[in-house]
């Protein structure tokens, strides 16, 4: 993992402070989430207290501290989604696995994302699991479908 | 000079500095709740506008240098309304809790609310739900009365080098919280309690621990005893009205009598045993060729600092315990022995102008089968709260002396409590130890004051010695990094926590005006001054304590119940 930082690392070689927002993203981007190691291992490399690299992170909402999901949902939150309830999903969404944006549960199966529009309005209010797209949505189907995915997950098991 | 207008009246000022500066000097009161003295102003929370001629928006004057001719106006309608509305809004999603509050009555929020006029709710915002961080046996962190003015940050960064707390998410989700918001006892947090100090609201505050006293107090099969630091009697009067910079010793000894305790020592004696111990290890380490430069280590937020972020330094760190542990560890060791009591029934309760101190009795290193030295610590401010709990009049008592067999301490133990001063007793010792003779001139002038770095060289018979007394973390971390990069003139370095050393300590009466610190370290070297024992080797009852029990100094006793070692700490730096 050390070694996957430093690849990251060696692409900004003078380590200043404002490389410090492009670094977190490519780190988020090859490991899934900022891991407390990797946010330790950031502050040495651009000599940054980890308190302020969380701090900057928690500023934008790109970013997670918490490992992915085995199924990642991302809730569209854009205009179109917004005026036919996507509101009412995010809710459900939070109310059966009991995690909130950015958050994982605690069996590692779901994890949660709110993104801005993806382009997928005619499908409005819609989610995104793993790259498969669920339409028209309503907090019924909800949880039949997460449902649905938990029964997977169970059956891979065995 | 610069000569400006400010309401219609002349006033002189210094050119480029900030005008706030300048009102304050002229004793206009313009409110600040962001503004910190020395560190560059951050801008942040506005209370500070005033009118100035011929700018269209009203200015921060904590961050507007003033030039000749200026026309302000401090308290017109305008600026008036502004500080208002600020403080509607920081009241529309504040708790409101003043009744239940610590800084009831010493808040700045409520003080503002107040001088402004707020009298009824303007703006009703949605409370937030944020959970109190009580993890720190230190320090409690309550985010819902915080009002995100950055002090504590600033404090915590710029002049601790320690940066454990900043400001997180945006909006109105912003929160200040450590690393991954876990809590405040796993994170680099050195407990110094200086982001207490500056905080206007009750949003930080000291872990108290008042209940667990009065509890022990009412123990009957408890022997409660107390020692208090060489800073708390000269600052707790102010908590009464007493003026700033006054030593009431004997006046502190009788009230803590009256609360009920059994002993009363004073820590200023275990200082003495300190600078026995520690003047010994220079002495050691300077004639065999030990690890130099060595640090003190009487102050525990530093402690953990090098633990933390130096552990490269970890040798060079006394292994003299602290003036407190030392006292802990005799008190539950030598006077259970001569008392006759079992160490199990003592309560050994320590008051200190600090809060690292309540993180520091918690400590492993500080035990003797399984118990702590030290049971419990207050704060001068928790002792201040508990007298008045009792109704004690303070002023109205007679000054009694402190406790034998650790009553008699000599004054170069009570200048412990201002920066310098433990370099300065420890040089008094140190040149007895290694020449056989006293220094010609006690007073060591150029350690002295409140400034955060002061180096010198000393002469110690045929030798000369480099020393330095730092205080502010940040300071230290300078010179620590100096050394790192090969500096090597200096072979003894005295680090204070907090600046200007105990007299200012995160426990202390909530006042950082440099006029009170200033008259609080005043006092201790006037004490020293009058005294006729000015020096810890030439005190008898240390001489005493070394006879019956001790042994000499760095002996196996010694060794045992009075040093330590340190290891490196693995915290998210
Ligand atoms: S912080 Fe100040 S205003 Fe807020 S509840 Fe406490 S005393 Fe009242
Ligand atoms: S107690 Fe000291 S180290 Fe801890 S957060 Fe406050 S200022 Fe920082
Ligand atoms: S905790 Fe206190 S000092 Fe820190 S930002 Fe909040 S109000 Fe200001
Ligand atoms: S005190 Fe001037 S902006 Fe806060």
């Amino acid at each position: 993992m050390n070694r996957a930082l430093d690849d990251i690392f060696k692409k900004f070689p003078d380590a200043k402070r404002d490389s410090l927002i492009p670094i977190l993203q490519e780190v988020q981007e090859s490991q899934g989430y900022l891991s407390r190691d990797a946010v330790v291992e950031i502050g040495r490399y651009l000599s940054l207290p980890t308190s302020k690299i969380y701090g900057v992170a928690t500023f934008y909402n790109q970013f997670r501290f918490q490992p992915l999901g085995h199924y990642h949902i991302q809730v569209c939150r854009g205009t179109a989604c917004h005026v036919k309830g996507s509101l009412g999903v995010l809710d459900a969404v939070r109310r059966i696995l009991k995690i909130e944006p950015g958050q994982t549960s605690r069996d590692g199966l779901f994890s949660l994302e709110v993104v801005a529009c993806i382009g997928a309005c005619g499908l409005a209010p819609v989610i995104n699991i793993n790259g498969e797209f669920f339409a028209r949505l309503t907090p019924d189907k909800i949880v039949a479908i997460i449902d649905t995915f938990r029964k997977e997950a169970k059956k891979n098991e065995n | 000079m610069a000569t400006i207008e400010v309401n219609g009246q002349t006033i002189e000022a210094k050119p480029g500095e900030m005008l706030l500066a300048t009102l304050r000097r002229a004793g206009i009161h313009v409110p600040t709740l962001c503004y910190l003295e020395d560190l560059f102003p951050s801008g942040a929370c506005r209370m500070c506008v005033v009118e100035v001629e011929g700018e269209r928006a009203l200015v921060p004057s904590c961050a507007y240098p003033v030039r000749d001719g200026l026309k302000v106006k401090t308290h017109s309608k305008r600026a008036v309304m502004a500080r208002k509305t600020i403080i509607e809004l920081l009241l529309s999603n504040h708790p409101d809790d003043c009744l239940y509050c610590e800084r009831n009555r010493n808040c700045e929020l409520q003080k503002l609310a107040e001088e402004l006029g707020v009298r009824r709710r303007l703006y009703v915002g949605e409370k937030n739900n944020y959970k109190v961080d009580a993890s720190s046996p230190s320090i409690v962190r309550d985010p819902a009365k915080c009002i995100l003015c950055g002090k504590c940050v600033r404090v915590c960064e710029e002049i601790q080098g320690v940066s454990a707390i900043d400001f997180t998410k945006r909006g109105s989700h912003a929160v200040i919280d450590t690393a991954f918001t876990q809590g405040l006892n796993v994170s680099s947090c050195i407990n110094c309690g200086q982001c207490i100090m500056v905080c206007p609201t009750g949003a930080l505050r000291e872990h108290s621990h008042i209940k667990e006293v009065i509890e022990a107090l009412e123990d009957p099969s408890k022997t409660v005893v107390v020692q208090h630091a060489p800073a708390v009697s000269v600052s707790i009067g102010e908590e009464f009205g007493i003026r700033p910079g006054t030593d009431i010793d004997g006046l502190l000894a009788a009230t803590l009598r009256r609360l009920g305790f059994s002993r009363v020592f004073e820590t200023s004696f275990s200082a003495d045993l300190t600078i026995m111990e520690e003047a010994s290890e220079l002495a050691h380490r300077i004639q065999t060729g030990g690890t130099l430069p060595m640090l003190t280590s009487c102050s525990p937020g530093w402690i953990k600092f090098v633990e933390e972020f130096y552990p490269d330094f970890i040798p060079n760190l006394s292994s003299c315990k602290s003036p407190q542990q030392m006292m802990g560890a005799i008190i539950k060791s030598y006077y259970a022995e001569t008392q006759g009591i079992d160490p199990s029934g003592i309560v050994s309760v320590a008051i200190m102008p600090c809060t690292a101190k309540k993180f520091e009795a918690t400590r492993a290193e500080f035990t003797q089968g399984g118990r702590s030295d030290i049971d419990i610590v207050l704060t001068t401010r928790e002792l201040a709260q508990l007298i008045r709990m009792r109704g004690i009049d303070m002023k109205s008592l007679k000054p009694e002396g402190a406790d034998t067999p650790f009553g008699e301490r000599s004054s170069a133990g009570k200048i412990f409590g201002a920066s310098g001063g433990v370099m300065e007793a420890a040089i008094r010792t140190a040149h007895y130890l290694l020449t056989g003779r006293e220094l010609e001139e006690l007073k060591v002038q150029a350690v002295r004051g409140m400034q955060g770095v002061k180096e010198t060289r000393v002469r110690i018979g045929d030798l000369e010695i480099g020393v330095a007394a730092v205080s502010g973390l940040i300071n230290a971390r300078r010179l620590l990094d100096e050394i790192r990069a090969g500096r090597r003139d200096i072979q003894f370095i005295e680090v204070m926590t907090c600046p200007g050393g105990c007299i200012a300590g995160g426990g202390q009466p909530l006042n950082q005006d440099p006029d009170v610190l200033r008259a609080r370290a005043k006092a201790l070297y006037e004490i020293d001054r009058v005294d006729t024992l000015r020096t810890s080797h030439t005190n008898p009852s240390i001489t005493r304590i070394y006879d019956e029990f001790l042994g000499k100094p760095l002996g196996e006793k010694s060794h045992h119940l009075l040093h330590t070692h340190y290891a490196r700490r693995e915290v998210m730096l």
